[in-house]
């Protein structure tokens, strides 16, 4: 049988990270993936070290657009470690219930994309539904829906108001109810199971080899979570815990990434119940020369920054990891042996950002024909749910 | 405790090869190394300690060009960070794909915006950069 290679990508408007994926594909079955980066690359890590140190904070809150506090959080830890200086505390709260926030809309909309690609619109539909009024408490916090510009170097940069809380409070608890409900779509559904189950599994063996993060690493089994391993802002002063499950498969993704939610609507919960009077900032006014490291647990796993200062205005250098740049690499592994209408929620259950899906087209290796385009390949995906759910009605 | 015995089982398998220890914070060591001793060292973490590999941070530092090789022991939230100098003259360091597949893509970055050649990489095309990047233009190089 001629081998034939499907690419992915590389663009997609929704996306912010631009990647391309070459299925080589011998019938139904992917043989091997190769995968380049780059189309987007800005070069952020070069252009931080012509801004001062309060730009940079703005600069890398523009590196993702739906995790956009990921960065800046560890970009003020490595500055916080570089300085080795302690954050006020209502500040350390006010830092976590943003990351924790973000956590819920991000693995909101993931559920939301994961559902479509399996032909379940109605979640899709009602998963983005239910991401709105968490949109809505950042717009009361920050007075945006994205890029809330909350982090600072040393603190954050606005206050949270005390009559906010109780109805930031209604809002999270009324998501509770439709948490419940899609807990439930996702594990009692048997299509689900026999679409997801057993399907892009990574073991135990192959996180450590790909040093794979978040909930990517959590769904083979492995608890690593910088929020309880190396605790930073108020993660060790509220009770949760680590969300682990052992099937390696995209199946067990999507539970960590649903019962995540409810740990950190907890945490969020508690941190207003918890949290102190008092300043919210520092007041740093000298960098001297060092270097800090920074981690932040972001919904998709470990971000890394480190920060090298000569003592001037600027960062030395400053090098920024995602958790996606792990991840992704492990694809490799997850989605060789499957078949291509598995392999868009397989790239998909990393959570890499939005996986390029709908620009996915199959092309004829020899002659460079297109033979289906991404609407092809969602399609494909979705009738094969149908054809599952068929036969088990009969 | 467990720290202390990571840190001390360092100093004892580089010997001569380390040339300095720094405890930034309870969290955070910084070792510098000579290249040859590197893949022992790193060998021993990720295999012995069971440490993830965060990433690795080329840095030029105009005298001289600088890896630092960031290790994550997460059962104790420990980052050791191995430090690598290399001369600008030889460029040249043993590459740790072999150990751990999660240094290809690193090892490739690090290759087209700093120079490095990285010895027994299995692949260190174009990464980021376009494929026609003009040959010995380094993005992250100081000189």
């Amino acid at each position: 049988m001629t081998r034939k290679i499907i690419p992915i990508g590389p663009y997609h408007p929704l996306q912010e990270e631009p990647e391309f994926f070459k299925l080589h594909v011998d019938g139904e079955t992917v043989v091997d993936i190769d995968m380049e980066l780059g189309y987007n690359h800005r070069l952020i890590e070069k252009i931080a070290e012509a801004k001062n140190f309060d730009q940079v904070t703005f600069l890398v809150e523009r590196i993702c657009g739906i995790c956009s506090t990921s960065h800046p959080f560890a970009y003020v830890n490595a500055i916080d470690d570089l300085l080795g200086i302690q954050v006020p505390e209502r500040a350390l709260y006010i830092r976590t219930i943003i990351g924790e926030l973000e956590r819920v809309h991000s693995h909101l909309l993931w559920l939301g994309l994961a559902g479509h690609f399996l032909g379940y619109n109605t979640v899709w539909m009602w998963a983005w539904r239910y991401r709105e009024p968490v949109l809505d408490i950042f717009e009361r916090i920050a007075g945006n829906r994205q890029n809330y510009a909350m982090m600072k170097p040393g603190g954050v940069r606005r206050d949270m108001f005390e009559e906010d809380f109780p109805w930031i409070k209604k809002t999270l608890k009324d998501l509770i109810p439709k948490v419940d409900m899609f807990k439930g779509a996702v594990m009692d559904d048997p299509v689900i199971h026999a679409r997801t189950e057993g399907i892009g599994v990574l073991t135990k063996e192959d996180v450590h080899q790909y040093s794979v993060v978040g909930p990517t690493a959590r769904a083979s089994g492995v608890a690593i979570d910088v929020r309880k391993n190396d605790p930073y802002a108020a993660y060790d002063k509220v009770e949760w815990k680590v969300i682990i499950h052992e099937g390696g498969d995209v199946y067990s993704k999507a539970v960590v990434r649903i019962l995540e939610l409810y740990e950190s609507i907890n945490i969020i919960l508690q941190c207003l119940d918890k949290m102190p009077k008092g300043p919210i900032d520092s007041g740093i006014k000298d960098m001297p020369p060092g270097e800090g490291i920074g981690r932040h647990e972001a919904p998709r796993g470990e971000v890394i920054h480190y920060v090298m200062s000569d003592g001037g205005n600027s960062p030395a250098r400053h090098k920024i990891r995602a958790p996606s740049y792990m991840n992704v690499a492990s694809n490799k592994k997850a989605v060789i042996g499957e078949t291509i209408s598995d392999a868009t929620i397989i790239l998909a259950a990393v959570d890499p950002c939005y996986c390029c899906t709908e620009r996915m087209a199959v092309v004829d290796y020899k002659t460079g024909k297109k033979l289906m385009d991404g609407q092809d390949l969602v399609r494909l995906s979705q009738e094969k749910t149908e054809k599952l759910r068929n036969r088990r009605v009969i | 405790m467990k720290r202390e015995a990571i840190i001390e089982n360092i100093k004892v398998r580089s010997g001569e090869d380390l040339l300095e220890v720094v405890q930034k914070a309870e969290n955070r060591a910084y070792f510098t190394i000579n290249k040859n001793i590197l893949p022992q060292i790193a060998r021993y973490l990720f295999n012995e300690e069971k440490a993830r590999f965060s990433t690795a941070s080329g840095v030029d530092t105009r005298k001289a060009v600088e890896i630092l090789y960031h290790f994550s022991i997460d059962a104790i939230g420990f980052i050791v960070t191995l430090r690598v100098i290399l001369d600008k003259s030889s460029l040249e360091i043993e590459s740790l794909t072999s150990l751990m597949k999660c240094a290809e893509w690193i090892e490739r970055e690090m290759h087209e915006m700093l120079g490095i050649n990285f010895k027994g990489h299995p692949d260190l095309s174009h990464f980021l950069l376009k494929d026609d990047w003009p040959k010995g233009n380094y993005p992250l190089r100081r000189d």
